[in-house]
């Protein structure tokens, strides 16, 4: 996650061709994954597969991830990630790729 | 001298039969492969890998506990997979899959039964040991988290809805259930102490956590260092702590806080606090030597890659390294003298001296969680 967190502290916001997908997915699977699943079936928190998150559009999902939810778990990604690391996420997981 | 030629050549034999049969266990732990849903039988002595054993599905937080003979691990899936492991065999002895989304477990004090504790559906379910079948179902209408095991055929846990903690006693024919009420506000994780008289159950929703004495007649919510934040905002919360790898100094507990780069010290006996300790990041574990001289505490995302070392006599930080990317679990040999520490992004278990802290060995693995020696088959909790 170097180059993610690189990204974060620089606050240097990314072009869409600087994203590094594979640290992004990495992301994810094994640190969203802490709570929503590796398989991102759901944990303490719930399930990110595509089925499930179909009431949310591109922006309204990224903007979960920036700001969190608040009263719930799910904490405000915005110190450690771009805007549009969290649209790339919300793209991976709206899509269904990660199926 | 024929005969005794002869006996000679049977007692040889005999003894290479059964040299070549026997399996010693009691050094031997194994490591959580959460993104292969593999574990990995090491072996203390030889700091090697001895064999991988495949097929037992998602393990992302998977966790297991041994049967008291030091022969078999049961592996807690993610999935809600309830893998039975042969470590003398290295083999998968049995598998059901008896949830959709489950978080830990724990065995019996008689290693009679094996308890699996549930997100979806939420509640407990309890396994023969032997078997595998399900002998009871307690459903909790909440996600329940904070499983242990309890002295009597108890199991202990707590439900992150409700705020409710149930004692379920299996020693009689039917589960006897207890419930506690007015835990507080979301129990994420819950630590039971060494002799299974404590259970303490950390908040989420709250500041603060609640301890019950499971000696007392009707075990009563006691508030433990309640509004320890004072009211400052607590920091995003990137993973839980954990508290099954709860640290006890003897006259102390040291408990992580939740959304706080600190250690928090309790007096094991009124519960009041004793200190704090600042530290690097967000404790996820903060785990004390077999000895309780030394608590060693790793980090949430994105501060995973460090490990502080606290000394309990003076509270102090005396040891600041960084094992790698990703550091998930530590586990001490049980003596204390070396501590294994998975490095997922790394793809290695290190393994450290505990005194010099010189690096004592390294071990390769798949995306390595959890790390557990069968010594904790013997310990009431684990």
């Amino acid at each position: 996650m170097r180059s993610l967190l690189v990204l974060a502290i620089s606050c240097a916001p990314a072009l869409a061709g600087d994203l590094d997908g594979d640290a992004l997915r990495r992301l994810v699977h094994q640190d969203c994954g802490s709570c929503h699943g590796l398989t991102l079936k759901g944990g303490l928190g719930p399930g990110l597969t595509a089925d499930m998150l179909a009431h949310y559009d591109r922006d309204g999902l990224a903007s979960v991830i920036l700001q969190g939810v608040p009263g719930t778990p799910m904490p405000p990604w915005a110190p450690l990630m771009s805007d549009e690391e969290a649209r790339w996420i919300a793209d991976y997981l709206l899509t269904g790729e990660n199926e | 001298m024929r005969p005794l030629i002869l006996t000679f050549a049977a007692l040889a034999f005999a003894g290479t039969a059964a040299m070549s049969e026997t399996v010693a266990t009691g050094d031997l732990g194994l490591v959580i492969e959460r993104a292969s849903g593999s574990v990995l039988l090491i072996d203390q002595s030889d700091r090697a890998a001895l064999a991988r054993i495949e097929g037992l599905g998602d393990l992302s937080h998977a966790s297991l506990v041994y049967s008291p003979d030091e022969r078999f691990a049961y592996v807690f899936g993610r999935d809600g997979g309830l893998t039975k492991v042969d470590i003398t065999e290295r083999r998968i002895a049995g598998r059901v899959v008896q949830a959709g989304n489950a978080i830990g477990g724990a065995i019996s004090d008689d290693g009679a039964l094996v308890a699996v504790s549930n997100y979806e559906p939420g509640g407990v379910r309890i396994f023969d040991a032997e078997t595998l079948d399900m002998v009871a179902d307690i459903p909790t209408g909440s996600k329940t988290i904070g499983l242990a095991d309890a002295p009597g055929r108890r199991f202990v846990f707590s439900l992150w809805d409700a705020g409710e903690t149930w004692i379920a006693d299996l020693s009689g024919d039917d589960p006897d259930i207890t419930k506690i009420t007015g835990i507080g506000q979301n129990p994420y994780d819950a630590l039971m102490t060494g002799n299974g008289r404590t259970y303490i159950a950390g908040l989420f929703g709250e500041d603060g956590l609640t301890a019950l004495d499971l000696w007392a007649e009707t075990p009563e919510p006691i508030q433990v260092l309640p509004g320890y934040g004072r009211g400052e905002a607590p920091l995003p919360v990137y993973k839980m702590p954990h508290l099954e790898g709860w640290a006890s100094t003897g006259a102390e507990f040291v408990l992580p806080a939740v959304g706080r780069h600190e250690v928090l010290w309790v007096d094991a006996r009124d519960f009041t606090e004793t200190g704090r300790t600042a530290t690097y990041g967000r404790p996820v574990f903060a785990m004390a030597r077999p000895d309780g001289r030394q608590v060693w505490v790793n980090f949430a995302h994105p501060l995973n890659d460090t490990i502080q070392v606290i000394d309990t006599v003076t509270k102090q930080v005396v040891h600041e390294f960084k094992p790698g990317p990703a550091v998930l679990h530590m586990e001490f040999t049980p003596r204390g003298n070396e501590v294994w520490i998975s490095v997922r992004d790394a793809g290695k278990i290190m393994i450290y001296d505990t005194r010099t802290f010189e690096k004592r060995g390294e071990i390769e693995a798949e995306s390595p969680s959890g790390i557990f020696f069968t010594a904790r088959a013997h310990r009431t909790g684990l």
